[in-house]
């Protein structure tokens, strides 16, 4: 042991040492009212940021075996407002705009004549239920070139029949999993399921998976991200 | 070569400092109106006193969201039918809503992980680790202070800062804040992560193990708030300053 130190000398030093820890105090900042809503969403902000930077464009999710099924029945119906918006089924059609060559209405028969693909992947809500189902559909990147779609863009936006809306990031609309998807289960779409075409982004998480699309529309700015990303949840969400 | 050479000396002098050698760098405190000497010893390092209260802030934070996030669905089974396993009062909750809850919960995870890496890292770099690191050598020395504590056996001898019992409870606290951010990151991008969402049991037993997760953590700090009422004030202080008076294992 050294000698003996003075106890006022001992009080600075444990004094200074304490106060080295003032720093905390600046996470008070997320108590003050009006602090915290900006705060919590660069924070948000910050988590999509990473999400993005995890995001692999080739990483397939999980697709699951034909027993591994929600059966229909109990895959749960989620809308925000309807849950059939009465689309008029005959005469529906996809209208197409923003960054497109060939803007327009497409029928149902047109992205039917794409190549389709059928996969068994897992839906999961943001609030914590998932489901297993069964989807088929096009491809949203081999639509996207059928209409010329500038894939340098940003985003896609999707509006619906119930006045939802969406938006995807382009490299997720460019997944190979990413659908739009007019099967479930081997059948035509049901109307609460979204008839005649909803989204089916396997990567994304099921507020992302828009029913009842009435139009599509490729970007560069987002004037709104989705209807609950707009209400403050995540705009990115990816799984 | 030379970064591995001079970590190396690093180390060794960190850990000639820190390693049971608390005795040896304990200092004598002078009151020179009474002529009283005590003793302290600088028990906690700067960086685990700011990980400790930045996690300890960050920890609160991430189970009152996440009971809040919980609540949207209280459940592990299907969604239909739900049956709902428990339901806490919203007074416990934090974030109000399911969104805002995310908001707090996506936030100060990366607080939360944030000290841990950086605890982490200085604890490893530094050697203090030997302090609170739960081994084998510790083994006999349990059951003693279960003795102590619980069935007023006499107090067995202590040798380093920590017990072993003590040991045995911040070595399972560092291996369930660990658990926490796997079974995180498997419930927030089962995709991404499917690797580890596969090495758990799939996304429903990701969610399953994260809420455990968080109950293994609350009985660590149910038990660590007990013992830091009873060590007293002095032994509190330490977590502010780093310096501890008088602690027992000087007097023995």
């Amino acid at each position: 042991m050294q000698s003996p130190i003075e106890s006022r000398k001992f009080k600075s030093t444990t004094r200074r040492e304490l106060l080295k820890l003032t720093p905390l105090i600046a996470l008070g900042a997320f108590a003050v009212p009006k602090l915290q809503e900006p705060l919590l969403k660069s924070g948000l902000s910050f988590s999509d940021w990473m999400s993005k930077g995890l995001f692999r464009r080739h990483h397939l999710a999980t697709t699951f075996s034909d027993s591994q099924l929600t059966p229909l029945d109990k895959f749960y119906v989620n809308t925000y407002d309807v849950d059939d918006p009465e689309v008029d089924l005959e005469h529906w059609t996809l209208k197409v705009g923003g960054a497109v060559q060939k803007a327009g209405d497409y029928t149902l028969a047109s992205i039917q004549a794409l190549p389709k693909f059928t996969q068994n992947t897992r839906h999961v809500c943001v609030e914590g239920w998932d489901v297993i189902g069964r989807f088929g559909g096009a491809r949203l990147s081999d639509f996207l070139h059928m209409i010329g779609a500038d894939t340098s863009a940003r985003f896609i936006t999707v509006r619906c029949a119930d006045d939802y809306y969406e938006s995807l990031d382009m490299p997720t609309a460019l997944h190979p999993q990413s659908l739009l998807c007019y099967e479930m289960y081997d059948q035509p779409l049901t109307r609460e399921h979204g008839a005649p075409l909803r989204l089916r982004i396997p990567t994304k998480i099921g507020y992302k998976q828009a029913k009842y699309i009435t139009s599509l529309s490729v970007t560069n700015v987002l004037k709104n991200v989705g209807y609950w990303e707009d209400q403050g949840y995540s705009d990115y969400y990816s799984l | 070569m030379w970064a591995i050479g001079k970590t190396r000396a690093i180390r060794t002098i960190i850990r000639s400092s820190c390693e049971d050698s608390l005795k040896e760098n304990a200092v004598l405190i002078e009151n020179q109106k009474t002529g009283k000497t005590t003793s302290a010893v600088y028990e906690h390092p700067y960086i685990v006193r700011l990980c400790h209260w930045l996690n300890t802030i960050a920890l609160f934070v991430m189970i009152g969201s996440g009971l809040q996030i919980f609540r949207a669905f209280p459940s592990f089974g299907a969604k239909i039918p739900e049956k709902t396993l428990v339901n806490w009062p919203k007074s416990l909750a934090l974030g109000g809503w399911l969104g805002g809850a995310l908001q707090w919960h996506l936030t100060f995870m990366w607080i939360y992980l944030g000290t841990g890496l950086l605890y982490f890292g200085y604890q490893i770099f530094s050697g203090n680790y030997r302090q609170i690191l739960f081994t084998w050598k510790d083994v006999p020395g349990v059951w003693p202070m279960v003795r102590h504590y619980f069935f007023f056996g006499p107090k067995p001898v202590q040798h380093g800062a920590y017990n072993p019992l003590q040991k045995q409870a911040y070595t399972s606290a560092i291996i369930l804040g660990v658990l926490s951010v796997l079974t995180g990151l498997a419930v927030w991008k089962p995709i991404q992560f499917s690797w580890l969402a596969w090495l758990i049991g799939g996304f429903h037993w990701a969610r399953l193990w994260h809420f455990l997760t968080m109950w293994g953590i609350l009985a660590f700090v149910a038990g660590h708030l007990i013992m830091v009422v009873l060590h007293g004030w002095q032994n509190f202080a330490s977590m502010f300053t780093g310096w501890k008076k008088d602690p027992d294992y000087l007097s023995e």
